[in-house]
């Protein structure tokens, strides 16, 4: 960092900077939700939804809105890190965490050391087995006590949020438990692979 | 390829060769990168400047520039109470320096290989990504039939407009719609609302035709456009958006 030429006539804001403990390395605090995703926000149909998880092609189990909703429900209030550099303190989500998942299906251990995460829109997102389980992640449907809206990734979405914000995918429908890492899609278009912010692991290769 | 054996996109440090006022709140910055290996039209670099006392401070903005160009440029649209804006769209000179790397992205990309038609839909500086492509169009002497599609405030909000005349102006096969949201010139005969769905249907391509469509702009427009693009029946996996935020929430 000390390499960094000093760009003349910038100071920088130097505003509210938030406890640095809790800002990761080229991150910097907002106040609002910026919305990105690669293409059209999906229209939100309850009764079509469906939540799955996988280990391979096998289905372990299956819920439909209401089922889901009728799973134990947990809290949480988090700091979320979006690679394009901002980050957001103290959000609010409530849903179902991967261990009530596979508790529910009957498993004491996942399937596999790694997943697929899969969404409405094609699209993927890989993360690590034990970066979902012992309370790291959940589905989110609830947003500061709000049904989440259809542009942050409603009606359900996973939250993963010690990884960039990217791996916690928008509007979910399933985990698939695998033997290997594979590349979802950002990360097969030069993202990186984990995407830990403390680690500025942006993009391949950080 | 395998992902992770990937090299890492290295930070260089980059150099203010020129300036282009094109509006009253947008600037293009031309720089000199010492090396740059190509880039694709519609990804974007990460810029990180650098204050006296060290503090850092990093933001993404696309390539305006074709890949053909022999400079980068990126055009930034100042937001009055932002940190890096400012600096880039107002106080930045020829001469200064900053870091950055890149090219990111490879998702909001055209290339003359990707084919047509071309249905771009952009919001104020969400342009600069969609500029990138109508110039890789024209570098390539490309026949595509393209159309832009551009909602900007008024008439002297509008980016690029010398050289978006004189490219359709050369090209029977580009279209360019300026609709203008907060004012008119007198005599103005173009739209004068947001972009809406009978705008994207009387000016863009109809789904039968397959379109590849980029949206690129404040949030807002793009929810709007691309939600209306679904309603018509155009094909989900040919829209592709780029938002630059923010919600307004
Ligand atoms: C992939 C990508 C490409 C981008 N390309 C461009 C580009 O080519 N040109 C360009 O000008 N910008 C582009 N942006 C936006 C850019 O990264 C910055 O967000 C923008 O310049 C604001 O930064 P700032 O530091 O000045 O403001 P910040 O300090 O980050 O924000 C200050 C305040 O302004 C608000 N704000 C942020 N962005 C906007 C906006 N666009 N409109 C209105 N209010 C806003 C914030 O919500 C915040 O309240 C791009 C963003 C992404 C993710």
């Amino acid at each position: 960092m000390s390499d960094s030429p000093v760009t003349r006539g910038f100071k920088g804001r130097r505003g509210p900077q938030g406890p640095a403990s809790r800002i990761p390395p080229g991150q910097h605090l907002t106040t609002d939700f910026p919305v990105l995703s690669a293409g059209p926000t999906p229209p939100i149909d309850l009764a079509s939804w469906s939540f799955e998880l996988q280990d391979g092609d096998t289905t372990l189990g299956e819920w439909d809105w209401d089922e889901f909703n009728a799973l134990a429900q947990t809290d949480v209030t988090v700091d979320i890190h979006c690679v394009t550099t901002w980050s957001k303190l103290d959000t609010h989500w409530q849903g179902v965490t991967i261990d009530t998942l596979l508790e529910a299906v009957g498993l004491a251990e996942p399937p596999g050391p790694f997943t697929l995460i899969h969404c409405d829109g094609d699209y993927t997102t890989n993360v690590p087995t034990e970066d979902l389980v012992d309370g790291k992640a959940m589905i989110a449907t609830l947003y500061e006590g709000e049904p989440l809206v259809g542009e942050h990734g409603g009606p359900a979405r996973l939250l993963v949020p010690h990884l960039y914000f990217w791996k916690s995918a928008k509007w979910v429908r399933s985990i698939v438990f695998g033997e290997t890492d594979d590349p979802g899609f950002w990360e097969d278009l030069g993202y990186h692979i984990y995407g830990d912010p403390w680690r500025e692991q942006r993009y391949a290769g950080d | 390829m395998p992902v992770t054996d990937a090299p890492r996109l290295q930070w260089q440090t980059a150099e203010v060769r020129e300036i282009v006022e094109e509006t009253p709140r947008v600037r293009t910055i031309i720089l000199d990168v010492p090396s740059w290996h190509g880039h694709k039209a519609g990804q974007h670099i990460d810029v990180r400047l650098t204050a006296d006392d060290g503090y850092q401070a990093q933001r993404s903005y696309s390539i305006a520039s074709a890949p053909e160009s022999d400079h980068l440029m990126l055009s930034v649209e100042r937001i009055e109470e932002g940190e890096v804006s400012p600096y880039l769209a107002g106080e930045a000179r020829m001469g200064d320096k900053f870091e950055l790397r890149g090219p990111i992205g490879g998702y909001f990309v055209w290339t003359i290989a990707t084919g047509g038609p071309l249905f771009l839909i952009a919001g104020g500086s969400g342009v600069a990504p969609l500029m990138a492509m109508l110039r890789h169009r024209a570098a390539q002497k490309s026949t595509i039939p393209a159309t832009l599609l551009f909602s900007s405030r008024t008439y002297d909000d509008i980016i690029y407009r010398a050289e978006m005349e004189r490219l359709a102006a050369a090209d029977p096969h580009l279209k360019i719609v300026h609709t203008l949201t907060r004012g008119q010139p007198a005599g103005w005969t173009g739209p004068s609302r947001r972009i809406d769905s009978e705008m994207l249907v009387s000016e863009g391509f109809a789904p039968d035709a397959k379109p590849h469509i980029y949206i690129c702009g404040p949030t807002a427009l793009v929810e709007s456009s691309a939600r209306a693009l679904l309603a018509l029946g155009h094909d989900r996996a040919l829209i592709k958006t780029e938002r630059f935020g923010p919600t307004g929430l």
